[in-house]
């Protein structure tokens, strides 16, 4: 029992030095799911927000402290999570990465003037009503009405199925804003199947889209729950276009998949780690050298974040000693000028806190990601 | 007389603990004393420190009144969260109401009703089980309703709402839209309500314990065949814990909803549940004042813990299991005896006294 104490105590020492803060550095918190399901996502965002603020801090010029702090993606620890950042005197935020948390997290920020810049929470409740919040990501609704245009315009089909997940609000929310687009349109819908979080036989739904005669599956779905149904189309020699959105980005790094099987797999997004430019490549190799694994979206959303933070607190002069307030609206006006170039495109913001940056197609060729024409 | 005489006494010890911890926290809120104020951290967990005690100490009176193990509150909460949104909302925006007290209380009566009415559906077909079986089955009832309120859709048209079943394109802006949940919720909830929605559960589970309902209840958990012969109708004695349970729950879900712009259904996973229990099981099964103590600790202690970053939910979960093991170990307890015994032998005193 002793013994246990004396560990304790000398954990929340080391803790508390660790914590010890930097002269003259912008306090920015980072919040997101760092234990529990969606552990994944807030880890990504949290190593490439410390790979930026690494990068930001060894050029001189701005210092960036960073306060990662976990919500497991639930709205209650995540203003519980906020709440501790406010005490720690957090100027801005980065954050949160997942959608619920988010909107939770962003009524608080919005009464309290403080500044957040989500990496990922991607739908639109995300901004709905509060000129302080602004994102990296695309809307939900971006992507599926992107989706809907780029098979039109590239007439990659006429009978088009869908899967998705209706217990998901990501893949929900893409779907319904697809559904509309291409009615739009005029994409002639030939089946909508969905599933659930705990499903892990699929050949219910890939049968009833097989037999609907569908020449394009569009799947706005996470890489497991593709997969799976990658395999099981495979199975059924049902072979049509499978089009995808950023949560298929990771398909190909699954332990065990066998990456022939997303062969011709179409998808839009911001980031593959594949990419040859220079930025990218530097990322990725100093990514997979820190943590031992390639970067997801979320990473490279977040360094992107952290990037953008910084050049928006050069641009309006904000130091370690601004208030969160006046930093709120410094950067508001800031972000509305701000353009910037980092591993997802080149981004600008609108007043409503929406990124505007170019969604690239990819198809998997050969097991990597190559850009599609 | 003595009897009556004492717990009297234990009950005005538990309404003054809840009192007195109110009274400190408005101080501390209000920074009158210097250095004596309360950081940003702990300000916001109030009202969900209020929302868990008043789901323990209901879940307390299922579990350790009428000695039924339930493993489906969380459900209830859900429905209470999910009614009490739309009541208030609705009352807000659709009627243009102004008065945000006169919403919350709304709300908190509209989710106590509709968490009441899922108690009868839920407890007529559950409670003709006992044991294992009921708390398998109050599981997946939370479930089901976890998974009808992924499919809901409901909106605001105006002062009209509308209601669909997986399909999201109804009139209107939506209140509560499937699995992304309720949002957009105005932030109605105070701690003052908190603190009045506890002594308000205070008031009606310790008067129902105290009641010849009260007393039947406790008779048909310790001997459900004696309860029986006697004439006490067990269905009605065990409906009346289960459902006044779950209104309690409904309403602390109406509480829990307002305070945050955002609900979705997948809080109310059964780890919610599970996690009330533990609120139970820790401060006492059947113990009222233990129940309240438990859930404030365990609702502040992993934000306590947030300098321990991601090994936090570890020495949570070995502090839990400690003070299991502690709060249950006889030495410890003959220990505690040895350092109160004059407390105690004072107490046994006064008691034989009054005999």
């Amino acid at each position: 029992m002793k013994k246990f104490l004396v560990a304790a105590l000398a954990l929340v020492l080391v803790m508390t030095a660790c914590a010890a803060s930097a002269e003259g550095a912008i306090k920015i918190g980072v919040i997101g799911p760092m234990t529990g399901p969606a552990a994944d996502y807030g880890v990504s965002v949290a190593n490439g927000a410390t790979i930026a603020a690494e990068e930001i801090n060894a050029k001189g010029g701005i210092q960036i402290e960073l306060n990662i702090q976990d919500d497991e993606h639930d709205p209650e620890k995540s203003v519980n999570a906020y709440n501790n950042l406010w005490d720690w005197g957090a100027q801005m935020i980065d954050g949160t990465v997942t959608t619920s948390p988010c909107i939770a997290v962003g009524a608080e920020a919005y009464n309290d003037r403080m500044f957040m810049l989500t990496p990922s929470a991607s739908s639109t409740d995300v901004i709905a009503d509060k000129d302080n919040v602004y994102q990296v990501c695309f809307t939900d609704p971006a992507q599926g009405a992107a989706s809907a245009q780029y098979i039109f315009d590239h007439s990659l089909a006429t009978k088009v199925a869908v899967i998705y997940n209706n217990a998901d609000a990501y893949s929900t929310g893409i779907y319904q804003t697809f559904d509309a687009k291409a009615k739009e349109l005029g994409l002639e819908i030939v089946a909508v199947s969905t599933f659930t979080d705990d499903t892990t036989d699929f050949s219910v739904q890939v049968t009833a889209v097989k037999e609907a005669g569908a020449e394009l599956v569009f799947l706005p779905i996470y890489y497991t729950p593709a997969s799976m149904i990658l395999q099981q189309a495979k199975s059924m020699e049902f072979a049509p276009i499978f089009f995808g959105v950023d949560g298929m980005d990771g398909i190909l790094s699954i332990e065990g998949f066998d990456t022939s099987l997303a062969e011709g797999v179409m998808l839009l997004t911001p980031f593959s780690a594949d990419a040859q430019d220079e930025l990218t490549v530097n990322f990725v190799a100093k990514y997979t050298e820190t943590y031992g694994t390639v970067p997801s979206q979320f990473a490279a959303d977040s360094y992107d974040a952290i990037y953008a933070l910084a050049a928006a607190c050069e641009a309006a002069g904000i130091t370690a000693d601004t208030s969160a307030e006046d930093a709120c609206e410094a950067l508001i006006a800031a972000f509305q000028e701000l353009e910037i170039t980092g591993l997802t495109g080149t981004m600008s913001w609108s007043s409503t806190g929406e990124v505007t940056k170019t969604p690239t197609a990819v198809v998997i060729k050969d097991g990597v990601y190559v850009g599609a024409e | 007389m003595k009897k009556s005489n004492k717990k009297l006494t234990s009950n005005l010890i538990t309404y003054g603990i809840v009192v007195v911890a109110f009274l400190l926290c408005q101080l501390a809120i209000s920074g009158v004393i210097d250095g004596f104020s309360m950081s940003r951290s702990l300000k916001g967990q109030l009202i969900p420190i209020c929302v868990y005690i008043v789901m323990a100490v209901s879940l307390n009176l299922t579990v350790g009144i009428s000695g039924e193990l339930s493993l489906g509150h969380a459900g209830f909460m859900s429905v209470g969260a999910f009614s009490g949104i739309v009541a208030a909302m609705w009352l807000s925006k659709g009627m243009g109401n102004e008065n945000e007290l006169l919403c919350l209380v709304l709300a908190i009566i509209v989710g106590g009703i509709c968490a009441g009415i899922a108690g009868v559906i839920i407890g007529i077909p559950v409670l003709r089980l006992r044991g294992d079986y009921l708390a398998i089955v109050t599981l997946a009832f939370g479930e089901i309703i976890r998974n009808v309120l992924n499919c809901l859709y409901i909106s605001l048209d105006g002062s009209s709402l509308h209601l669909a079943f997986n399909n999201p394109n109804i009139p209107g802006k939506l209140l509560v839209n499937g699995p992304a949940g309720a949002t957009g919720v105005s932030k109605f909830s105070t701690f003052g309500m908190g603190f009045v929605l506890v002594l308000f559960t205070l008031f009606v589970v310790l008067n129902l314990i105290n009641s010849r309902s009260g007393r039947a209840i406790m008779a048909i958990r310790d001997s459900r065949i004696a309860a029986e012969s006697v004439g006490i109708n067990i269905t009605k004695y065990k409906m009346m814990a289960f459902v006044t349970s779950a209104v309690l729950a409904g309403m602390a879900g109406a509480l829990y909803g307002l305070n945050f712009s955002t609900v979705t259904a997948s809080k109310f996973k059964f780890d919610t549940s599970i996690l009330v229990l533990v609120f139970v099981v820790l401060g006492g099964i059947g113990n009222i004042r233990g129940s309240i103590i438990a859930a404030t600790l365990l609702t502040v202690l992993p934000e306590l813990l947030r300098a321990f970053s991601t090994y936090r939910m570890l020495i949570y979960a070995i502090v839990l299991i400690l003070v299991m093991l502690a709060t249950n170990n006889p030495t410890l307890r003959s220990a505690v005896d040895r350092i109160v015994p004059r407390l105690r032998k004072s107490a046994a005193r006064k008691e034989s006294d009054q005999a």
